[in-house]
């Protein structure tokens, strides 16, 4: 392990990351909301703590191997969290304990949504800024930001973003340089978000609200401006459709948008398998709420049971999390379907969370597999992606991943029911958590303010877990990393 | 430059390698994905497993906005379908292709654009076979490197005690030898550069680079170092191509000996050899290199496929009295680890065969790419375009150029003359200057000095 190193460039990136906290401020002068000196103070603090920890080591310049790759990414991700946790607990506007400011931070960063805050629409709006920022960053990743803006990680980078990147399948890159392809996913991010802003202003939002809303749905994240979440824009219902839309559109694969537009047509959706799965099984469930919805009355007319169903469906099957309703309340089966939905959640290499359609396509065919195994004993199957054979590593690594999610979810729920949850509640906040869904049953349905410190803790290594594909973190707890 | 190399073998890998770290964008193509999954985790660059000659693999890899095609896999056939498919399918401007058997190279009508397009071709046992010829014919000389046609060489040669100019000034250089005109590029003392100055002073044991024409050379060594005798005795192990060449160049003028523990290749060489003494038998056979009278060879010379037998046998060769002994050694690891210890000079083969790729990738007129120092140092032969306004180095002294640091040019070929660069000397059009970099990190910067600006067509 090369702490120097590491140190160095953990340094560099909180000096980076201080800066995030610039456009919260000049949002608090905008609106004159008193907020400007909590988001200052922790820009500063930010700032000198980056720089105390970069110079003394500046010159350590070593390429970075594999293991240091994984420390600074787990580092990097938690030492943020907590640093932008800053402006929650220095704001005099929220009377929020240290362990609910890194709930939130960390929510917000990992594109979880969970949120311990209640009266949202009272706050000062650089904080309900701030918060949409934070999942925004989280969305596509801060390590690919950062390989993207700086090419001094160098090769390095590349160990950073393979334990960032979600899916599994790593090593394919957009283009041959990998700043070159940080850079890409970063425009591709951007225009879709400016696009989301512009259209959530057209369908009926304020600019603030589009703006704020535009960030949480391009990222998956599910943070809103308003305690009712969507519901608060129950009277404009194009606001929902826009929302399906980019909701979507950011679960899918961002290569597929990169090759798309690249040669300018939309062939490169069509062939693939998981978009036509991912497509598929959205639909259905959609389609399953809507009829559900509307045959047992909840909703009296079709419109309003196919709107609210296939929103919920899209937002809680892409791990987002936006409620327009109390989905918990729903009748019969469909919270838990729509919670279970999440667990197979968006494509690979998009912002959304859960295990990943592509994981859960590869579990199927393999499942599949054994089936004709068993009636020809002697053939000889592959399994095989868009046409593509895949190779028997990877069909490994992701039963590892399927057995390792099984087990951490075992684990984190009973770590939360041992603190004093009943049992929906705790497995709805694990699932919420890991999926990096946010908002569970029961209990943990409308927000996490009721859970107790213990819960909230593991709840964020949940949630971490869940944005570092398990691995990435798990890996650091064993104790053939730290050997030398 | 967006550049698709063609096999992950160790050309390959090391090309990549080199050019990966100037910002280019480099994509692989091989048929064994391990290989190239070791590559990825350690390089910045995009690998494709597939057949590397076919268009649909070649068009993955990103061949139709492509600037350079490499093609060095295994198979000559491959490599020139490769070019061809590239040119017929994807108008690539530049294809490289490594060509290794005679029988092809010696028709180039085969290599013209209406028959097989290769712009470039790269032969690997023929730029070796050149290389080590240029070491013997210089005896002293730890590398020798052409420029404009070998009108300017840069050498490469140890300083020892005893050698008039050690511990002297480096300024004492004219008054040792007032018709001599050489310039002395870069010094490395103790594997660190030191940038050469009038009052620097050459110390035993440094590694001094110059450049000079062919036939100063020779005094240059001779103030460095108790000059060796002409070498005339010269042991070959390992009848490969490059040995074979080898023998086939040097058995007019040298008493040349080839070891080949191959009984049939051995007969095969007897017959294709006249005057080379061709033995049968095992190199690292002590009782066979006495029996062959190795103390009395001034050559030991080890280039068989395998390195570590050519490290081994070399070692045991000096043990055995031979004056001086080279080996081929592909791993650059090695060459770090023997290179002046018992083994006077380690061969790379990747090394000459990558700058000779190098020159095609640089931009800027660049005609020849010496990579020098396991890729760290580079020399290059670039020619000066335009006129006073529109180049940055045209019409001016070289002591106003803006050179990057660790910079220094040697010397300047102007039509069929040879001038040693001095601090007044000023570059005319079409002048070839040859420069020497002590890092390869400011290269770029030499590229954009000698690029034209936008106004000259």
């Amino acid at each position: 392990m090369q702490f120097f190193v590491i140190q160095r460039i953990l340094g560099i990136l909180l000096m980076v990351f201080s800066f995030t906290m610039v456009p919260p401020m000049v949002v608090s002068v905008i609106y004159l909301d008193g907020a400007f000196e909590p988001f200052f103070n922790a820009f500063a603090v930010t700032l000198i703590t980056g720089i105390v920890a970069w110079l003394p080591v500046k010159n350590y310049k070593n390429e970075l191997r594999l293991r240091d790759g994984f420390l600074i990414v787990v580092l990097f991700w938690t030492v943020l969290a907590s640093f932008g946790a800053i402006p929650f607990i220095l704001s005099t506007q929220i009377e929020i304990s240290i362990t609910n400011a890194v709930f939130e931070s960390l929510s917000g960063l990992t594109t979880t949504g969970a949120t311990v805050i209640e009266g949202l629409d009272k706050l000062p709006e650089s904080i309900l800024y701030y918060r949409q920022q934070l999942q925004w960053l989280g969305g596509m990743g801060i390590i690919v930001l950062a390989v993207a803006i700086m090419p001094l990680l160098g090769i390095g980078g590349m160990q950073l973003y393979k334990a960032e990147t979600p899916g599994p399948m790593k090593d394919s890159k957009l283009t041959p340089r990998i700043t070159e392809t940080a850079k890409a996913l970063w425009y591709i991010y951007l225009t879709l978000t400016i696009a989301c802003a512009v259209a959530y202003w057209l369908a009926g939002m304020n600019a603030f609200d589009a703006i704020g809303h535009s960030f949480s749905t391009v990222a998956i994240g599910g943070f809103s401006t308003h305690d009712a979440s969507m519901g608060f824009f129950n009277e404009t219902p194009m606001v929902e459709v826009v929302a399906i839309i980019f909701m979507l559109l950011s679960g899918i694969n961002f290569s597929l948008h990169f090759l798309s537009w690249r040669s300018r047509s939309v062939k490169a959706y069509l062939v693939d398998s998981e978009f036509k799965t991912y497509i598929t099984l959205l639909m259905s469930i959609s389609l399953i709420s809507a009829i559900y919805l509307y045959y047992t009355n909840f909703f009296i007319t079709p419109e309003r049971a196919l709107l609210h169903g296939m929103f919920q469906a899209v937002s809680i099957g892409t791990t987002t999390g936006f409620t327009t309703h109390e989905y918990y309340n729903w009748p019969g089966f469909l919270p838990v379907l729509l919670l279970f939905t999440s667990f197979i959640g968006a494509c690979a290499g998009s912002t959304g969370g859960g295990m990943k359609m592509i994981r859960f396509l590869l579990l199927l065919k393999q499942g599949m597999r054994e089936v004709r195994r068993l009636i020809h004993p002697n053939a000889v199957f592959v399994i095989k992606i868009g046409g593509k054979p895949l190779s028997d590593r990877i069909i490994q690594a992701v039963w590892g991943f399927f057995s390792a999610y099984v087990a951490a979810f075992v684990i984190i729920l009973l770590a939360l029911m041992l603190t004093g949850l009943d049992q929906i509640s705790a497995f709805s906040a694990t699932a919420a958590s890991m999926n990096n869904l946010g908002p569970g049953l029961n209990e943990v349905g409308l927000n996490y303010s009721g859970v107790n410190d213990t819960a909230k803790w593991i709840l964020c290594f949940a949630m971490l877990l869940g944005r570092l594909e398990i691995f990435t973190l798990l890996v650091l707890l064993t104790p053939a990393f730290w050997r030398r | 430059m967006k550049i698709i190399i063609l096999g992950a073998g160790q050309v390959g890998s090391s090309l990549a390698e080199n050019l990966t770290s100037e910002a280019n964008d480099i994509t692989i193509i091989d048929k064994d994905e391990k290989t190239l999954l070791a590559l990825q985790d350690r390089l910045d660059l995009r690998t494709i497993a597939g057949h590397a000659s076919h268009p649909d693999i070649l068009r993955a890899a990103g061949a139709d906005d492509a600037d350079m095609l490499i093609a060095v896999t295994d198979s000559d056939e491959t490599n020139m379908i490769a070019c061809q498919v590239a040119y017929t399918v994807f108008h690539t401007p530049t294809k490289i292709a490594r060509v290794r058997a005679l029988g092809y190279l010696s028709h180039p009508q085969l290599f013209q654009q209406e028959a097989l397009p290769v712009d470039v071709l790269i032969s690997p046992e023929q730029l070796i076979t050149e290389y080590i010829e240029s070491l013997i014919t210089h005896p002293g000389a730890l590398q020798v490197l052409d420029f404009a046609d070998k009108k300017v060489q840069l050498v490469g040669v140890k300083a020892y005690y005893g050698g008039p100019l050690v511990g002297h000034e480096l300024s004492t250089i004219k008054t040792h030898m007032p018709s001599v005109e050489i310039r002395v590029a870069a010094i490395y003392r103790r594997d660190r550069a030191i940038i050469p100055q009038g009052n620097t002073v050459i110390e035993a044991d440094d590694e001094v680079f110059f450049v000079a024409a062919p036939k100063c050379i020779r005094a240059m060594i001779s103030e460095l170092r108790r000059l060796d005798k002409p070498y005339k005795r010269i042991m070959i192990v390992g009848g490969g191509n490059i040995g074979k060449r080898l023998a086939q160049a040097l058995e007019n003028d040298y008493q040349v000996k080839l070891i080949d523990h191959n009984t049939i290749r051995a007969h095969d060489l007897a017959k294709e050899l006249d005057k080379t003494i061709v033995l049968n038998g095992d190199a690292s056979d002590g009782n066979l290199l006495t029996e062959e009278n190795i103390d009395n060879t001034d050559i030991f010379c080890s280039v068989t496929n395998d390195e570590e037998a050519n490290i081994l046998s070399a070692m045991l060769a000096k043990r055995l009295g031979a004056r001086k002994v080279m080996a081929l050694i592909n791993r650059a690891a090695y060459v770090d680890l023997i290179q002046g210890g018992e083994i006077d000079i380690a061969i790379s083969p990747q090394q000459s065969t990558i700058s000779s790729l190098l020159a095609h990738v640089r931009r800027g007129d660049v005609v020849k790419v010496h990579s020098l120092r396991r890729g760290a140092a580079e020399a290059i032969e670039a020619i000066a375009h335009g006129d006073k306004t529109t180049s940055k180095v045209v019409g001016r002294q070289i002591d106003d150029l803006k050179l990057p640091y660790g910079t220094t040019i040697g010397a300047i070929v102007r039509g069929n003359k040879v001038i040693i660069a001095h601090h007044n000397t000023v570059i005319e059009p079409e002048d070839h200057v040859i420069l020497f970099l002590i890092d390869k990190k400011y290269i770029s910067d030499v590229e954009k000095l000698f690029q034209v600006g936008i106004t000259f067509i």
